[in-house]
């Protein structure tokens, strides 16, 4: 197994709990005047995984969107390993894991992988077949992505994070279209990136039940606006 | 894996973390090469659209303005130069298309690479695929059409430093209507002020050429704006993809 625990605490530095992976204070952020989520405060230790919940359009995809880089936080601070979000601070740390798969439909497997890891840089000790065969297609490493199902899209991009270096996984719905095995494994995957050091955030509407008993959760209300921060609870 | 250091995913206070290698922006830009040249591969029925097109025009002009060779020639290479132009228009608009409803262009903003950089390699690789073949059929179209032989290399060479240009410009022009839905004639109606100086100034060195007068002096303009565009455009389309993401 290639994949099991490979964090190995004596070569962590001491300074390693200072910073958590990943802060954000007082974040929010509004949509033309109208806000969509926040104000939150929250912060993610290494091995830990956060789950934010919350009903359609209760601005979980969009607080994944702005931790991710893509949208600029209206208040509030993002830091990665104690550090301000940037381009550059986000480097090898955020991975983004969205509805939209990047990948082209005329492409296979392989060749939209190659391109990604062409883009993100290659996790050592991966390759696209060994991350293919850990999410249970390597069938299909040279099928045209649109012969493929939904919930075998998913797992190539379930494979994509594997494969491409990111100790803080955003995944914005992970679990939709796949099979109960693709929910064990998305689990699995989880635990596993967790064991190594990593973090994730998983959002969720809540029709599925994460495996991790002691997951922290961020609750997102669409009605939130009146309500003061301090949402996360333990 | 578990005994090699390097390999685990990346220890704290390493800003760029060591158990990957770093991505480097010209292997990026490779990838992205390989990606659209394999694309285009697959789809390659949809390349000679344009090349058709272009033919079929070149074609049409003699049964339309009658077999007179001397006609023919005097026009020719200015008629050569606007079928390009227009034979290039469909394609531009969908330079980027399909990667913003993909979520290519997520990827693209995400990564740890320069924005700009990928903008200039797909306009390369656009231009590769979907404007080269046209300039390699000239010598053709030029023969149907007349052209005099010795205007034949001028009209090549202008449309080298002329066809990227425009390449360019739509680049920045189709990612701005990226977001909106049959962007086709807004990006045409954009595109063709911007494309009119490049067209006088191509059409100016190949009337020189067909004259017999020294034509350097336009082609010089021609490869001035398209070394000033190459820095530029990129850095405008790259903000204009920006928006697009965000929309």
């Amino acid at each position: 197994m290639r994949h099991e625990n490979t964090w190995l605490p004596a070569m962590t530095p001491p300074t390693a709990t200072a910073a958590p992976l990943l802060t954000a204070t007082r974040l929010a952020f509004a949509r033309d005047d109208e806000p969509v989520f926040g104000p939150l405060d929250f912060s993610v230790g290494r091995g830990e995984t956060l789950l934010v919940e919350g009903d359609n359009g209760s601005g979980k995809t969009t607080l994944l969107r702005v931790l991710a880089g893509m949208l600029p936080a209206s208040s509030g601070e993002i830091r990665f390993h104690g550090s301000p979000a940037s381009r550059d601070s986000r480097n090898g740390h955020a991975l983004l894991l969205s509805h939209r798969s990047g990948m082209h439909e005329a492409l296979s497997p392989r060749e939209n992988l190659a391109f990604l890891a062409g883009l993100y840089g290659q996790r050592d000790g991966m390759t696209i077949e060994s991350v293919m065969a850990r999410v249970g297609i390597a069938a299909w490493l040279d099928e045209p992505l649109r012969t493929l199902s939904a919930g075998q899209k998913k797992r190539v991009g379930l494979a994509r994070l594997l494969l491409v270096p990111g100790d803080i996984w955003l995944l914005d719905e992970p679990y939709a279209n796949l099979d109960r095995h693709g929910i064990d494994l998305v689990n699995a995957l989880i635990a596993e990136h967790c064991a190594r050091g990593g973090a994730a955030l998983v959002t969720s509407h809540g029709a599925v039940r994460f495996a991790d008993p002691n997951a922290r959760h961020i609750r997102l209300d669409a009605q939130e606006k009146a309500e003061p921060s301090a949402n996360e609870r333990e | 894996m578990a005994t090699n250091p390097s390999s685990a995913i990346e220890r704290p206070r390493t800003r760029r973390a060591e158990g990957f290698r770093t991505p480097n922006a010209w292997r990026a830009c490779l990838a992205l090469l390989r990606r659209d040249f394999t694309l285009a591969w697959r789809r390659r029925g949809e390349l000679f659209l344009p090349l058709l097109y272009a033919v079929i025009v070149t074609a049409l002009f003699p049964f339309a303005l009658g077999p007179d060779p001397q006609l023919l020639g005097r026009i020719a290479g200015g008629v050569l130069l606007v079928i390009v132009v227009l034979a290039m228009l469909p394609a531009l608009e969908s330079m980027f298309r399909s990667d913003l409803d993909d979520g290519t262009l997520e990827q693209w903003l995400l990564a740890p690479q320069p924005l700009a950089l990928l903008a200039l390699t797909r306009v390369i690789a656009h231009w590769l695929t979907t404007v080269l073949p046209l300039i390699v059929v000239m010598p053709l179209l030029g023969a149907l059409l007349d052209l005099p032989s010795a205007v034949l290399p001028v009209l090549m060479l202008a449309l080298l430093l002329a066809t990227p240009l425009l390449a360019l410009l739509g680049s920045v022009l189709s990612a701005l209507a990226a977001g909106a839905r049959r962007s086709g004639i807004l990006l045409a109606l954009m595109l063709l002020p911007l494309a009119v100086p490049v067209v006088i100034f191509a059409a100016g060195a190949v009337a020189a050429a067909q004259n017999g007068m020294p034509y350097a002096a336009p082609l010089a303009w021609l490869a001035a704006a398209l070394v000033l565009a190459i820095v530029l455009a990129p850095l405008a389309c790259a903000a204009a993809l920006k928006i697009a993401v965000e929309a």
